[in-house]
Formats: C-alpha cells, sequence, structure tokens
C-alpha cells in the first residue's frame, strides 16, 4: 500500500551568488522524512523553505550537503540535479498548462514518460478524475474553472503520475479560508487513499497542524530545522479537529516558534521574496 | 430563417450605440458629398460619395478591378506565408537557444528597423523580375514581426510551466512541443495578425512604385488617368481587403488557441 519514498536531506547548503552578495539560503539543513509521511514545512517568508522543496525537486543544484531518495543520491554538489515524476511539484500561483483541457493536463504525466498512449492515458486522466471528484470540468480549461478547483486538478494531474513524493508549495495559499478547508478535506483524501510522503509548505499554522504528521519548523535564514512537532492526532481527520485542545496546545506551540523566528527576520529587515 | 434576421436586424437597429455609429457615417457622407458639390476649397477637390459610389458600381464589373484584387492577394499571401514558414522556425530557434539568438539577433536588430520600402530599389535591382521583388518586399514587411514576436512568446514562458512539465516527467523534445509551442502561440499570432497588416501597406506603395498591376497601381492609375473617383475606390478597396485578411488571421487564430475563447 505504502507507496511514499523516504526522504534524507543531510546537511543540505545552498548559497546563491548574485553580483558577488552572496546569500545563504540553506545552511546545513537536515531532515529526515519517512516513507509515506505528511511532513509540513513552515517558517518566516523568504527563509529558504523554496529552495529546499526546488532542490528536493531537482530544479537546482546544492552548494554543499546530498538529498537522498530511498537511499539513492538524488542531488548532491557534484550531481547535476534532475527533476522527475517520482516527485512531483504542484506550485505556489499554479501551473496547469493553460492551453490543455483539465482531462488533457492529468493525461500529461502519463504521456510525457511514455508509460501510456494517448488514448490510454487520456482513459485513465478521466478515471483520475473521476476518482477525484472532478469529472464535471474534465474538459473545461484551466482559464474557466475557479481558483480552489485548479488546484484539486493540480493534485490530480500531480497524482497521475504515482509518485513518490508530492511537494507542495503553498499550494492554498491564494485561496479563501472556506475553499481553503474543502482543498483540506481533498488532499487528505488523496492521501489516506494512496499515502504518497508528502513535503508541504505554508506559513498557515491550522493547515499544518491539521495536515501533518510532522511539523518541522524552519529558522529564518540562513535555514535549519529549528524545531519538530509531532503531531500525533488519528486520521482520517476531520476539520472540527481544528477546534480540540489537543490541536489549539499544538497550534500554539508551534506559533511561538514560528514567531521567534519571524520576529528575528523581521529585526533585520527580511523581506518578502 | 428570414423572420429570423429580420428580427435580429431590428434588434441591432434598436441598440443606441449602433444608431450613434450610423448617424455619423451618415453626417460624415452628407458633409463630404456637399463639400464637393459646393466646391469647398482643398476637401472639395475629392470626389464626391455618390460619384465614387456610381464608379464602383461600375468596376464591380469590371474583370480588371477584380484581377487587381486577386494579383494583389497573390503578393500579400505568399510573401506573407514564407514569412511564416521561413520565420515561425527561426523564431522559435532563437528563442530557444540562447547562444543563437546572441549570435543572429544583433544582425535582425539590425536590419529591422529598416522600412520594407527602404527596400523597393535594391530588390527590384537583384530580383529577376518585378513580381520576386514586389513579393520578396512583401515577406520583409511580415518576416521581421513574425519572427520578433515569437521569440518574445518562447522568452516570455513562465518558469513554472516548464518546471512542471520536467517535474511530471517530460524529456526536452516534449517540452518543446507540448509546452514552449503552444504557450508561444498567442504571440505568435499576434505577430501574424500584425505582419498582415505590414504587408498590406507595403505591397500597396511597392505596386504604386514597382508595378502596373494590382490594387495598389489601380489606385495609382485613378491619379495617372485623372479618374478620381477611381482612386477613392481603390482605397476603400485596400482597406476592405486589409479588413478582411486580419479577419482571416484572426479567425484562424481563435481555431488554434480555443482556450484563449473561455477567458
Amino acid at each position: 500500500m505504502t507507496r511514499g519514498g523516504a526522504i534524507s536531506v543531510r546537511g543540505a547548503t545552498k548559497v546563491y551568488d548574485p553580483d558577488g552578495a552572496r546569500v545563504i539560503a540553506l545552511d546545513h539543513c537536515s531532515m529526515e522524512i519517512g516513507a509515506g509521511e505528511f511532513c509540513v514545512v513552515v517558517g518566516p517568508s523568504g527563509c529558504g523553505k523554496t529552495t529546499l522543496l526546488n532542490a528536493i525537486a531537482g530544479f537546482h543544484e546544492l552548494t554543499a550537503g546530498e538529498i537522498h531518495l530511498n537511499g539513492q543520491l538524488l542531488s548532491s554538489p557534484s550531481q547535476p540535479a534532475t527533476p522527475g515524476s517520482d516527485r512531483v511539484v504542484v506550485f505556489q500561483n499554479g501551473a496547469l498548462f493553460p492551453w490543455m483541457t483539465i482531462a488533457e493536463n492529468v493525461a500529461f504525466g502519463p504521456m510525457a514518460q511514455n508509460k501510456l498512449e494517448p488514448k490510454q492515458a487520456k482513459e485513465a486522466a478521466l478515471e483520475t478524475l473521476e476518482t477525484m471528484g472532478l469529472s464535471l470540468i474534465a474538459n473545461d480549461y484551466p482559464g474557466r474553472i475557479s481558483s480552489g478547483t485548479r488546484r484539486r486538478a493540480e493534485i490530480a494531474r500531480a497524482m497521475a503520475c504515482h509518485p513518490q513524493v508530492l511537494l507542495l508549495d503553498e499550494p492554498f495559499r491564494a485561496l479563501d479560508a472556506l475553499t481553503k478547508t474543502v482543498s483540506h478535506q481533498f488532499l487528505m483524501e488523496v492521501y489516506d487513499r494512496e499515502r504518497p510522503t508528502i513535503f508541504f509548505i505554508t506559513h498557515d499554522l491550522d493547515e499544518a497542524i491539521f495536515l501533518a504528521s510532522r511539523v518541522f519548523v524552519m529558522t529564518t535564514r540562513p535555514a535549519t530545522v529549528k524545531k519538530i512537532l509531532e503531531v500525533p492526532l488519528p486520521r482520517p481527520r476531520d476539520f472540527r479537529l481544528l477546534a480540540s485542545p489537543d490541536c489549539q496546545r499544538l497550534r500554539a506551540e508551534c506559533q511561538a516558534a514560528v514567531r521567534a523566528e519571524a520576529l528575528k527576520a523581521f529585526s533585520v529587515g527580511e523581506r518578502e521574496r | 430563417m428570414l423572420a429570423f434576421y429580420a428580427k435580429k436586424l431590428v434588434k441591432a437597429l434598436a441598440s443606441r450605440s449602433l444608431r450613434r455609429g450610423l448617424f455619423s457615417i451618415a453626417m460624415f457622407l452628407i458633409l463630404w458629398e456637399l463639400s464637393s458639390r459646393l466646391g469647398v476649397p482643398i476637401v472639395g477637390a475629392i470626389p464626391a460619395p455618390s460619384d465614387v459610389f456610381a464608379r464602383l458600381i461600375t468596376e464591380l464589373t469590371n474583370p480588371y478591378y477584380w484581377r487587381s484584387w486577386g494579383t494583389s492577394l497573390t503578393r500579400i499571401m505568399t510573401g506573407f506565408i514564407i514569412a511564416q514558414i521561413l520565420g515561425a522556425p527561426l523564431g522559435l530557434f532563437l528563442g530557444v537557444s540562447r547562444k543563437a539568438k546572441a549570435i543572429i539577433f544583433p544582425l535582425i536588430e539590425i536590419m529591422r528597423p529598416v522600412p520594407p520600402l527602404a527596400w523597393v530599389p535594391v530588390s527590384v535591382i537583384f530580383w529577376p523580375s518585378a513580381e520576386m521583388s514586389m513579393i520578396f518586399v512583401t515577406f520583409l514587411g511580415a518576416f521581421f514581426t513574425v519572427v520578433l514576436n515569437i521569440v518574445e512568446g518562447v522568452s516570455a514562458i513562465d518558469e513554472r510551466y516548464l518546471r512542471a512539465a520536467a517535474s511530471l516527467g517530460s524529456s526536452p523534445r516534449d517540452i518543446f512541443w507540448r509546452v514552449m509551442l503552444p504557450a508561444s502561440l498567442p504571440s505568435a499570432l499576434v505577430g501574424m495578425t500584425v505582419g498582415m497588416g505590414i504587408t498590406w501597406c507595403v505591397v500597396v506603395a511597392a505596386e504604386m512604385i514597382a508595378t502596373n498591376t494590382g490594387l495598389g497601381y489601380l489606385t495609382w492609375r485613378g491619379y495617372v488617368a485623372g479618374e478620381f473617383p477611381l482612386i477613392v475606390v481603390g482605397m476603400l478597396s485596400i482597406g476592405l481587403a486589409g479588413y478582411l485578411s486580419s479577419a482571416l488571421i484572426r479567425r484562424i487564430g481563435l481555431h488554434f488557441t480555443p482556450w484563449l475563447a473561455v477567458r
């Protein structure tokens, strides 16, 4: 059942060097994420969370350190970064291809990997959409559907690749509160059904506690792991859970840690990036 | 069926903005007619709309008039299509390869500001026939616009789409065909529409200078022969031809970019 992959980040360091101004985005950051774990990463704005996600995704190389997936080296300074469909990214601003219908978008991955012929891929896509309750919009273009539905469709597109790891970079940031809770429910169902390993970045602490098995609180830049919070709440989870004392206590604990870092960032004049 | 269209027409006439538009056109025609009839200085020299209309009616049955249409359209389409065939791959290549862009782009930037019409004397010299030189300048008119718009379209593709495709397991080749091409299509279509407009400007002027066929020459002939209503008939025909060609491009464009229609 579990097909999620274990991610091991070891001493990951990333230095950007635009115009000689050395910016250390990640500083000896290490974390172990178990197979099929739902891991949420929170931290001040611009602290380097996305840098870490991009390194896992294979969009850029590390300056030092290594990242392993199931014991295999994914990324190191000497290994050129390669993205792959074993760890699919869902982007902050959404990246459904506007020139394809939702069904074509969902069929994109399996077709790109030459796993399926176009016709089979289309059928498989329709099935995926059916399972996820998105059949009605299969033939719509992304420009025609609401932003909340677009996010769900993008998650469906990612899951159609059956990735070991799902990387989500603040996917629900721009959604209104109501749409957000519905989207959480959706993601939870996907997770409970398929159990991929999830690496989820957010600023929303309620979201973090509600979704996560563990919450990683990052320090301000250069980012390392400041604190790890276990969220031992049973699954499947219901949105009413958020009002429970357990949840509230965890949230407060999480907030204290994040706030301390945010204050530090604020005082050195860190800007939103 | 007829009742349907009649109803549609009544409805359209009921629209206030349409009535205003018709009113201004009517006023314009009346003023034009009057100034011509009364011999108002300068503007009165233009033939009256009634004379133009009468001339148009006779021209409609004149094979020479329709041949002019045919000749100009053939020149336009030939030049335009060659511009697409050469320009689109070049634009894509320059958009994709940074090295190629660094090498070839400066050359294009030097050539581009030269107005296509400035090429007329040279092209008359080095092309064996007037027809070829005509098609060549028409081609030039569309070529640079087509190339630049595609380069721009490819360079402006959001990084997210390329990353998303790579993340979904796309090979570079697959990314080119299924991401870069469709993503740059809207911009390419803008280039085609603008290029089509330039093409008409170029062909008309070139026909006046370098040949004795086509709509441009028809208009010029009206001037040379002192048949002033023919000048205006020529002008109106060129305007209509340009409008129809652009409408055609837009129509084709819409067919290939269905996702833009839903916004």
